[in-house]
């Protein structure tokens, strides 16, 4: 469970927040996907809720940011690790640099946490046949490709089993299938670990597809907030620089042609526009 | 200027085999999307195409020149390649710099790199960042930075890889309308990506990959509607194609517009 009470944040020697007055709770055992335009305040509010901000960015944070019980203000990045784990958006700084081969890499968080080795075995050969790394197991984190860097670094995350799951845009250089994969096991994490995914991302068609809900950053503030048929086939979507999936341009675009249909919303995703064009 | 690829082969220190035989050839002027899993070869066989890498079997010809016979800049004056992490590539300390830096390495004066530093900065809407510090960016805008970099050298080839990686709806809608007006220069254009509905709208080619050799190679119509062929890669056709084929329309639509069209006329058939 996530809980922020009226959160604003400034980094360094910025005048305008990053976040402002942001209040929200996400309840465990739901996928909540987080979408804006850049600069709306993602990557920052991933940043807040595994304590990277402030205790890393430093800057100014007021309000309070509560995951798990635990104040994060209140407790080191350390502290956190167990509880919260961050997917970073670029692979390449999430990387340790400090291990020879992939599975040394994906043992490193369970290393750090002090779980016995006949207990981390069986996690990371689970975790690897997951990402589709088995082949590569022994190779240099970087002699992979830049897509298999970032399978990599969610599997380094979720090997850990965090009670609370953040990822900022973990699926930017997947292939198609590969990113729809890690938004189902996303989903089934969440609705059957009881864990508490939070996902920022750019991709909508999955956002619609997997996502219990979705928030709307713009400009630090939360702007929309419900179940994803509700956000994603709203007009005001494109004011906040995000583009519809084409199943919503494709059902607009008809209806002004003329297309009759009973269904009263439009559809957001594939599942929904076959629906509403039969 | 054209461009061929044939049958070449190359494996990494460490034993993976990246290119198993790979052969095309791509007309001057051609659009040509690159799409296929991670680890399939994609961005190996790129960097064929500017010489960074050199095959260990077959070659590679751009233009006249083999580029094992050319230096890697040398090869810059015929290809720009744009690198999937930009900070793989960002070397100076300011944007406009940055920007320069191409055109200055091709021998260019400075007024001259500067001024096709500058033009190439409007075109990615940051010439108002001509003085900051690359690394004081975002990673999207520094992707933007790199593309414009590549863009000032005016080369007759120019390669993005996954140029709309972290970029949002304006972003890449941006990149969409710089890949058409390079089209309309007849510049040869070659991406890879993992937008699929980005490539279905913006070229006419796609070349799927899978283990190092090319799956299948055709116009976009024909190559993103094979959805058990594409699976195979771990790709889906577009969203449009993926509803017309569930709702049994005998169409392949990448456009909203086009599928719209197919939707009401196929359904006036009917009646």
């Amino acid at each position: 469970m996530i809980s922020l009470s009226d959160v604003t944040y400034h980094y360094p020697r910025s005048d305008s927040p990053a976040l402002s007055n942001l209040s929200l709770e996400i309840p465990a055992g739901q996928f909540c996907a987080v979408i804006g335009a850049n600069g709306s305040g993602k990557s920052t509010l991933c940043s807040a809720l595994a304590g990277f901000v402030p205790h890393f960015y430093r800057g100014k944070l007021t309000g309070s940011v509560e995951v798990a019980g635990i104040d994060t203000a209140g407790s080191s990045l350390a502290e956190l690790a167990g509880t919260v784990g961050l997917v970073f958006a670029n692979p390449f700084n999430q990387i340790t640099g400090a291990r020879f081969t992939v599975r040394e890499e994906v043992a490193f968080g369970l290393e750090n946490l002090g779980v016995p080795l006949a207990e981390m075995e069986p996690r990371i050969d689970e975790v690897l046949a997951f990402v589709r790394l088995t082949d590569l197991a022994d190779q240099s984190p970087y002699a992979l490709s830049g897509g298999q860097q970032q399978r990599l670094a969610i599997a380094s995350v979720l090997v850990m089993r965090p009670k609370i799951l953040v990822l900022d845009e973990p699926t930017s250089q997947l292939d198609p299938i590969g990113s729809k994969e890690v938004f189902a096991v996303l989903r089934d994490l969440a609705a059957t670990d009881e864990a508490t995914v939070v996902l920022a991302e750019q991709k909508l068609e999955w956002v619609a597809t997997f996502a219990d809900r979705v928030l709307v950053l713009h400009k630090g503030k939360l702007v929309a907030d419900g179940p994803p048929a509700e956000v994603l086939s709203s007009l005001t979507l494109t004011k906040y620089g995000l583009e519809p999936t084409r199943y919503t341009q494709a059902a607009r675009a008809a209806q002004a042609a003329g297309w009759r249909t009973d269904e009263t919303t439009l559809p957001v995703t594939l599942e929904q526009a076959v629906e509403f064009f039969r | 200027m054209k461009l061929s690829i044939e049958d070449i082969a190359f494996t990494y220190p460490g034993g993976v085999e990246a290119l198993r035989g790979v052969s095309i050839n791509i007309r001057s002027g051609e659009a040509v999307a690159i799409v296929g899993e991670n680890g399939a070869g994609k961005t190996t066989l790129v960097k064929h195409i500017n010489g960074l890498l050199k095959p260990a079997r077959g070659r590679v010809v751009v233009g006249d020149w083999d580029t094992r016979e050319h230096g890697v800049a040398r090869m810059a004056a015929r290809v720009g390649f744009v690198f999937q992490n930009p900070d793989d590539q960002i070397v100076e300390r300011t944007v406009g710099d940055e920007v320069a830096f191409g055109p200055r390495q091709l021998g260019q004066s400075a007024p001259m790199a500067l001024a096709n530093a500058t033009a190439a900065l409007e075109m990615v809407e940051l010439a108002a960042e001509s003085g900051t510090h690359p690394y004081d960016l975002t990673a999207p805008q520094r992707k933007l930075v790199t593309l414009a970099s590549v863009l000032a050298m005016h080369t007759p080839i120019v390669i993005f890889d996954e140029p709309t990686m972290g970029q949002d709806a304006h972003g890449v809608a941006l990149i969409g309308n710089i890949i058409e007006s390079l089209k309309a220069d007849r510049r040869t254009v070659i991406i890879i990506t993992h937008d699929i509905d980005f490539c279905a709208a913006h070229f006419e080619r796609v070349i799927a990959m899978a283990d190092g050799c090319v799956l299948a190679d055709g116009p976009a119509t024909r190559v993103l509607a094979r959805a058990d062929l594409l699976a195979t890669t771990n790709v889906e056709p577009p969203q449009l194609v993926r509803l017309a084929q569930a709702i049994g329309l005998p169409a392949f639509p990448l456009t909203v517009e086009g599928f719209v069209t197919a939707l009401l006329e196929h359904h006036s058939k009917d009646k």
